[in-house]
C-alpha cells in the first residue's frame, strides 16, 4: 500500500512540475520516487495485509511483481532518455508512464473485481495515449487509435464476463466467487462458464494471446521504440500477473469448457507467435511476434495452475522482461544511428561496437530460451509445471516452438557478424551502457542461480 | 580438486581476454597447466575405485537439480583426450596465417570456455547439469565457426546450431521425463536415474529421446546431414574442436547415459542402431571414394569411424566398449592430425582440391613422412593406434552378429582406399607448377604434429595402461546393463 502511495504521489508531482517549474530535476525526482517505492515494497514482504474490504490485496506474490515492474521501470528511464528531449509533452510522458506503472501494480493486488476492472483502465489509457506519441507519425497515430479501439472492445467483453458471474454468484469479490463457485453442485452452471470465457476473452486480448493478437505488431511497430519497450515489459508481465491471479484465487475449479480453451489459445498462440516471427525482416515487428509467443508459453502457467505455476511464471516474468527491455535498448542504440528498426540495421555490430554485440548475443539467448541464460530456466519451470499436469502434446508444441524461435533469434546474432556493411560508430552514454550490461548480466546469474527468485514465492 | 580442473579454463578464458597481444601464450599456457592437472589426477586414480573425485553440492535444491561431478575409468579417458588435444589445438593456431584467425584473444577464450563445458560433459552426473554444460558446449563452437568460418559459414552454422538444438532438447525432454519418474523427491541423479528400471515400452521412447541427441552430435546416419558442411566451412581449430572431442561427447553419452539407463529400451532398439551405425560406415566410406575437396573427404571419413565405434558400442560387450573407448582417443589424435594437414595444405597451395595437387613428397619429405604416418593410423595398420580400436571394435561386433562385423569391416578396406588415392594424388607422382612452391614444414608446425604422432605409437604399440584405466568401468557398466536385461 505504501508503494502504490508513493507512486501515486510521484505521479502528482510529476504532473504539477508542468505549473511550478522544476522541470529541471524531474529525472531525479522520478528515481528518488521509484526507488523509494521499490523499498517500500520489498518492506512489505511477508506482511500479507488486506486493504479496503479486500478490495486490495497485498501478498507475496503481488510483492514480487511490483517489486519486479518497478525495477524495469527504472532501467527504463535509463534507456530511454531521448524520449523526454520533446519540451512540449516531456511531463505527460513521466506522468502517464508513472501512472500506468500504478495500474500494473494493481492488477498483480487485486481482490474485488471491480477493482481487476479499473486495474486494466488505470494501465491501458496511458498506453493509449503513449502509443501515439509520435504526434508527425502516421504509424504512431495508427498505433494509438488501433490500441484504443481493441482495448475498449476487450474491456468489454471483460466486464460482460464480470457481470455474468456477478448474475450467478452475486459478489465482486474473488473469495466469495471461488467459494459460490466450488459449492456449486452438477458442475458449473452455463452463466458461469459463460462468464469465465468472456473474461477469458478480454484478458486474451490484453496478453494478446492467438486469436485475439491482431492489433499487437501494427502496434508494436507503430509506437515509438521506448513504448513499445515498455509494452512488451511492464504491460505484458502485468497482464499475466493478473491473468494468473485471477484465475488462481477464483477460477481453480477446473471446468473442461475454460481448460480445454486455454489450451487450445496456448498452442495457438505459441505456432502462430513463432512462424510469423520466422517471416519478419523488422527487428521491432518481430520482437512483437515473439512477445505473442511468449504469450503462448505463460498460457502454459495459467493452464498448471498449481503453487508451481506461481514461482514459474514469476520466473518466466522476470527473464522474458530483462532480456527483452536489453533487446529493445539494444534496437534503441542501434537505430539510434541507422534510423531504422529492420534487422539489417545489425549488421557488422560484432565488429563495430563488440560490446553492444555481446550484450545482444546474451538477450538473443535469452529470449531462445539457451542454457546457462534465465531464459532457459524460465521455458524450463514452465514446461515442467505443464508436464506435471500432462500436457504432454502442448509441451511437445511449445518445444517445437522454442526451436522455431532459435532460427529467428540467431538471424539478429548472424547479421552481426556479416561482413559487408561498413556503418557509423553508435553513440552512448555511461549510464545507457552500464545499465544494459548490468540487466544482461542479471540475466545470466539468474540462469546459474535460478533459486535466487523462484524459491521466493 | 575436480571443481578446479572444470573451472580452470574458464578463469584461464577471462585471463586470456584480459591479456591482449600475449592471448594465445596465455592460453596455450592455460591449457598445458590443464594438461599437467589432469595426468596428475590419472596419477592419483585407482582403476578399481570405481567413480572417484566426487564433488557434490546443491545447485538448484527445490528442483532436485545438483551439481555432482566425479571421474570413473570412462570419463577418465575421455578428460585426457580433451586436455592433451585442447593445448595441441591452440598450437596448431600459431602458425596459421591464412584462415583468418587474426591474433583476437577472444578465439581463445572461446576454445578455454569450450574445453570447460566437454570436460564438464564428460564429468557430470547430474542429468541437469550434464545438460547444462552439453549446450554450453555448443555456444562458443558455433561462434567460432560464425566468426572464422568460410563463405557460406552464415548459413550453415545456422543448420548446425538448429540440427544440433532439437537433438539435444528431445534428450532434455527424456530427461525430465526420468526426472518425474524418480521416487520420493525427485531427482535428477544420475544413480537414481540406474535405479528407475521402467517399463519397456517407456524406455524405448527415452531410447530414442536420447539417442537422437547423441546420433546428432556423433553423426550417425541418417542424422549426419550438418556435419560435411559444417567440418569443410568451419575455421580448422573448430573443425579440430568439432571432430576429435565434440562428437565424443555423443559416444561418451550413449555410454554413460543411454546404455546403463534404459538397458530394455537398447535392448529391444540396439540392433537398429547397429544398422543405421554400419550404414553409415558404407555410405560415408562410398562417399569419401568420390570426394575431390581434402577436407570434405576427412569429414566423410569421420562419420565412418564414429559409425564403426557406434555399432561396437551398442553390441555390448566388453570388447566392444573398450574398443569404442580406445577408438575414440584414436580417432581424436587421428583426425586432429589429419585436419591439421589440410590446413597446410590449404594454407600453402591456397586449395583442397585433389586433381590440383600432386609431387608435393619430392620437394617436402617431411610433411609427407608426417602425412603418411597420420594417414596409416587413419587407416588402422598394425603398430598405430588405429588398429588396435578398430581390431577391438570389429571383434566385438563379430561376437554380436558376424554379417554385421563383414559389412562394418569394409570400413578398413574402403577407408584404406581412399584415403591411399588421396594421398597419392597428393604427395606422389610429378610435381606441378603449384605444388612446386610448397615449403617443407617449420619448427612450429612440427611441434604440433610431433605429438600427435609419438601418441600414434604409444597407444599402438602399448594401449594397456588406457585399456586398464577404463577397463573396471566398463565392466561395472556391463554388469548394471545385462543384470537389468536378464531379469
Amino acid at each position: 500500500m505504501t508503494t502504490l502511495i508513493i507512486l501515486s504521489a510521484l505521479g502528482l508531482v510529476t504532473l504539477f512540475s508542468e505549473i511550478i517549474g522544476y522541470k529541471k530535476i524531474l529525472l531525479p525526482l522520478t528515481f528518488i520516487g521509484l526507488a523509494a517505492a521499490l523499498i517500500a515494497g520489498v518492506m512489505d514482504w511477508n506482511t500479507s495485509k488486506h486493504y479496503l474490504n479486500e478490495m486490495m490485496i497485498v501478498d507475496n506474490y503481488s510483492i514480487a511483481f511490483t517489486v519486479l515492474m518497478i525495477a524495469i521501470t527504472i532501467i527504463w528511464f535509463i534507456l530511454s532518455p531521448d524520449f523526454f528531449h520533446e519540451p512540449a509533452s516531456r511531463v505527460d510522458h513521466f506522468a502517464l508512464i508513472i501512472f500506468a506503472l500504478i495500474g500494473a501494480q494493481l492488477m498483480t493486488s487485486f481482490g474485488n473485481m471491480i477493482m481487476l476492472f479499473l486495474a486494466i483502465e488505470i494501465l491501458s489509457i496511458p498506453m493509449f495515449i503513449l502509443a501515439g506519441s509520435n504526434k508527425s507519425s502516421l504509424a504512431s497515430n495508427e498505433a494509438a487509435l488501433k490500441y484504443f479501439l481493441m482495448g475498449a472492445f476487450a474491456t468489454g467483453f471483460l466486464l460482460f464476463g464480470i457481470a455474468l458471474l456477478y448474475g450467478e454468484t452475486g459478489s465482486f469479490n474473488l473469495q466469495s466467487i471461488s467459494i459460490a463457485m466450488s459449492n456449486q453442485s452438477g458442475g458449473a452452471s452455463i452463466m458461469v462458464v459463460a462468464g469465465v470465457l468472456l473474461i477469458l476473452i478480454g484478458l486474451s486480448f490484453k496478453v494478446s494471446a492467438v486469436p485475439f493478437h491482431f492489433w499487437a505488431p501494427d502496434v508494436y511497430t507503430g509506437s515509438p521504440t521506448v513504448v513499445t519497450a515498455y509494452m512488451s515489459t511492464v504491460v505484458k508481465t502485468a497482464a499475466f500477473a493478473g491473468f494468473f491471479r485471477l484465475f488462481f484465487t477464483c477460477f481453480s475449479v477446473s471446468s473442461a469448457v475454460w481448460i480445454n480453451t486455454i489450451w487450445i489459445l496456448s498452442a495457438l498462440t505459441i505456432i502462430v507467435g513463432n512462424i510469423t516471427a520466422v517471416y519478419q525482416v523488422n527487428f521491432k515487428r518481430m520482437l512483437a511476434y515473439s512477445s505473442i509467443a511468449h504469450a503462448g508459453y505463460m498460457l502454459m502457467a495459467i493452464l498448471a495452475l498449481n503453487n508451481y505455476a506461481q514461482q514459474s511464471i514469476l520466473f518466466y516474468g522476470i527473464a522474458y522482461s530483462i532480456s527483452s527491455i536489453t533487446a529493445f535498448g539494444v534496437l534503441l542504440a542501434v537505430s539510434h544511428t541507422t534510423k531504422n528498426d529492420s534487422i539489417t540495421s545489425f549488421n557488422g555490430l560484432a565488429k563495430k561496437n563488440p560490446l553492444l554485440a555481446f550484450i545482444t548475443i546474451l538477450a538473443m539467448l535469452s529470449l531462445a530460451g539457451i542454457p546457462p541464460m534465465a531464459g532457459f530456466f524460465a521455458k524450463y519451470y514452465i514446461f515442467t509445471a505443464a508436464l506435471q499436469q500432462h500436457y504432454y502434446w502442448l509441451v511437445i508444441i511449445a518445444v517445437a516452438g522454442s526451436l522455431t524461435g532459435v532460427y529467428y533469434y540467431f538471424k539478429v546474432i548472424i547479421a552481426m557478424f556479416r561482413t559487408e556493411t561498413e556503418s557509423a560508430e553508435i553513440p552512448m552514454t555511461f549510464p545507457f551502457k552500464t545499465a544494459l550490461l548490468f540487466i544482461s548480466i542479471v540475466a545470466l546469474v539468474l540462469g546459474l542461480m535460478p533459486q535466487w527468485v523462484a524459491g521466493l514465492l | 580438486m575436480l571443481s578446479v580442473l572444470i573451472f580452470f579454463p574458464f578463469v584461464a578464458a577471462l585471463a586470456t581476454l584480459l591479456a591482449k597481444e600475449n592471448a594465445k601464450h596465455v592460453a596455450l599456457g592455460a591449457a598445458i597447466i590443464e594438461f599437467a592437472l589432469s595426468v596428475w589426477m590419472v596419477m592419483q586414480f585407482n582403476p578399481q575405485g570405481g567413480t572417484q573425485f566426487v564433488v557434490d553440492y546443491w545447485w538448484v535444491p527445490a528442483l532436485g537439480i545438483s551439481f555432482k561431478v566425479g571421474i570413473d575409468g570412462i570419463s577418465m579417458l575421455m578428460v585426457l583426450l580433451t586436455t592433451f588435444l585442447v593445448p595441441v589445438i591452440i598450437l596448431s593456431t600459431f602458425s596459421n596465417i591464412s584462415a583468418r584467425i587474426s591474433r583476437l584473444p577472444i578465439f581463445y577464450a572461446l576454445v578455454l570456455l569450450m574445453q570447460m563445458a566437454l570436460i564438464g560433459v564428460f564429468v557430470a552426473l547430474d542429468g541437469f547439469l550434464f545438460y547444462i554444460f552439453w549446450e554450453l558446449a555448443l555456444i562458443p563452437i558455433y561462434l567460432i565457426c560464425l566468426m572464422w568460418g568460410g563463405k557460406d559459414r552464415l548459413r550453415i552454422t545456422l543448420k548446425f546450431f538448429i540440427y544440433t538444438l532439437s537433438g539435444s532438447l528431445l534428450m532434455l525432454v527424456g530427461l525430465i521425463y526420468l526426472y518425474l519418474q524418480t521416487p520420493g523427491v525427485h531427482t535428477f541423479d544420475l544413480q537414481a536415474f540406474y535405479k528407475l528400471h521402467l517399463p519397456a515400452s517407456e524406455q524405448g521412447y527415452i531410447f530414442w529421446a536420447f539417442f537422437a541427441a547423441f546420433a546428432i552430435k556423433m553423426p550417425v546416419f541418417p542424422f549426419h546431414t550438418w556435419q560435411p558442411d559444417t567440418y569443410t566451412d568451419a575455421p580448422t581449430p573448430g573443425t579440430m574442436l568439432l571432430s576429435g572431442i565434440m562428437l565424443k561427447m555423443g559416444i561418451y553419452g550413449v555410454i554413460r547415459w543411454l546404455l546403463p539407463v534404459v538397458p530394455l529400451g537398447v535392448n529391444e532398439w540396439g540392433t537398429t542402431a547397429i544398422v543405421l551405425s554400419v550404414i553409415g560406415v558404407v555410405y560415408a566410406s562410398c562417399i569419401a571414394l568420390v570426394q575431390k575437396d581434402f577436407k570434405r573427404l576427412i569429414a566423410y571419413s569421420s562419420i565412418a569411424h564414429v559409425g564403426l565405434i557406434a555399432a561396437g558400442i551398442f553390441s555390448l560387450n566388453i570388447q566392444g566398449l573398450q574398443g569404442g573407448m580406445i577408438q575414440m582417443l584414436s580417432h581424436g589424435i587421428n583426425v586432429v592430425g589429419m585436419f591439421y594437414i589440410a590446413d597446410i595444405l590449404m594454407t600453402r597451395m591456397n586449395t583442397r582440391n585433389l586433381d590440383e595437387l600432386g609431387g608435393i613428397r619430392n620437394v617436402a619429405p617431411a610433411f609427407a613422412t608426417y602425412f603418411v604416418i597420420i594417414l596409416l593410423a587413419t587407416v588402422a595398420l598394425p603398430l598405430t593406434n588405429g588398429f588396435i580400436g578398430e581390431f577391438l571394435l570389429i571383434n566385438g561386433l563379430y561376437q554380436y552378429n558376424a554379417w554385421m562385423a563383414a559389412v562394418a569391416g569394409l570400413t578398413i578396406i574402403l577407408g584404406a582406399v581412399y584415403m591411399l588415392v588421396a594421398y597419392k594424388k597428393i604427395a606422389l607422382g610429378e610435381t606441378n607448377k603449384l605444388t612446386e612452391t610448397f615449403n617443407d614444414l617449420t619448427m612450429q608446425e612440427k611441434s604440433v604434429l610431433i605429438p600427435l604422432v609419438v601418441m600414434i605409437f604409444a597407444i599402438g604399440i602399448y594401449p594397456k595402461p588406457l585399456l586398464d584405466i577404463a577397463e573396471p568401468s566398463v565392466k561395472n557398466l556391463l554388469d548394471i546393463i545385462h543384470g537389468t536385461i536378464v531379469k
